[in-house]
């Protein structure tokens, strides 16, 4: 099958047999084979790990991102009560953009929650075909001669290989997935050391080039709703005007 | 014939479902060739249907070895292709 199906197998299928290729007799093969499960797992439960890792990075930044939005919309109102318009508009064009890096955010940490579970789920299942295995090799020594024993270990050792070479290529693609993701947390990061997602107290007066881009950035209609919504808000109880609130309790 | 989902596991199917499967399969990779992200996509829900309505999961404990082995189910339309300009899902 020159497909898709077929590509797949013969990808899984080479390295199944650089695994099993090495081994001379069926004793060397359960022992190099199990040698080779032993480093899988360890290497399953790395994978694992590091997709918590990165996991947890993007969370931190995700609840991060979500002080910055509440504080954003905080200072837009308090700035519009002000009758500093332009403050608002800063501040809101800086929510905007801080929500649509929380969706994607968001997004990514529920991919990684799926790769979690599956990879888990996955470790499981190899530690259960390695222990049938172990169980089937000591069936077989007993049971059968020589010849027929090495064929008899080399179909259980296919069938534990393929779950091997077929979790390491799981394994493969989830580091791919997790790699891009740290890519991507470092640009959000970046993002944020470079104030984008700053309050608009601590900046100085005048339009900055972050705030430029930031205008190209985030919506212009989005924004202006949302500032026509906070104006609705505010006429009912326009009386009072609190000081614009000073950026000193930055989380 | 076994049927493997990469990265979920080992499906028995009976062997009347192979020439649909592969019937299957040459179209979708006739429809990665077209650039038809839409028709493969399709294509590719018709073969994990097949495989979910047809298949009974093997159990863990069970050694066999694959007739035929699928890219994981939620293969993108860039990954498959890759898979056939020769780079392989996941390179060596």
């Amino acid at each position: 099958m020159p497909g898709l199906a077929g590509r797949m197998s013969t990808v899984v299928k080479s390295k199944i047999s650089r695994m099993l290729d090495r081994a001379e007799d069926p004793g060397e093969t359960l022992d190099y084979g199990y040698q080779k499960q032993v480093e899988m797992l360890q290497n399953v439960k790395k994978g694992i790990a590091d997709v918590v890792t990165a996991k947890k990075r993007l969370q931190m930044q995700s609840s991060k991102l979500e002080q910055q939005v509440v504080k954003l919309d905080t200072q837009a109102r308090q700035a519009l009560s002000q009758g500093r318009d332009d403050l608002a508009r800063m501040a809101l064009e800086r929510k905007t953009l801080a929500q649509t890096e929380l969706q994607s955010l968001d997004s990514q940490i529920k991919e990684l929650e799926g790769q979690q579970e599956q990879l888990t789920a996955n470790e499981q299942k190899l530690r259960t075909k390695i222990e049938a295995f172990r169980t089937k090799k000591e069936v077989i020594k007993a049971q059968y001669s020589a010849a027929e024993a090495q064929v008899k270990i080399s179909d259980a050792a296919h069938g534990v290989g393929e779950e091997m070479a077929d979790l390491g290529l799981a394994m493969q693609r989830a580091e791919d997935k997790t790699e891009q993701m740290r890519a991507r947390a470092s640009a959000v990061e970046e993002l944020e050391e470079a104030g984008t997602f700053d309050d608009i107290t601590q900046l100085g007066s005048g339009e900055d080039d972050l705030d430029r881009q930031l205008k190209q950035l985030t919506s212009g209609a989005q924004v202006d709703d949302e500032l026509a919504k906070m104006r609705a808000e505010l006429g009912q109880g326009g009386g009072e005007s609190p000081t614009l609130e000073q950026g000193k309790e930055n989380a | 014939m076994i049927v493997r989902i990469s990265g979920e596991g080992q499906f028995r199917l009976p062997d009347e479902d192979a020439a649909r499967l592969n019937e299957l399969d040459n179209r979708a990779v006739a429809a990665v060739e077209q650039g038809d992200e839409h028709g493969f996509m399709e294509l590719w829900a018709q073969m994990l249907d097949l495989v979910a309505r047809d298949g009974n999961r093997l159990a863990d404990d069970e050694l066999e070895e694959s007739d035929v082995i699928l890219p994981p189910r939620d293969v993108s339309f860039e990954e498959a292709q890759g898979e056939f300009t020769g780079e392989g899902l996941i390179p060596d």
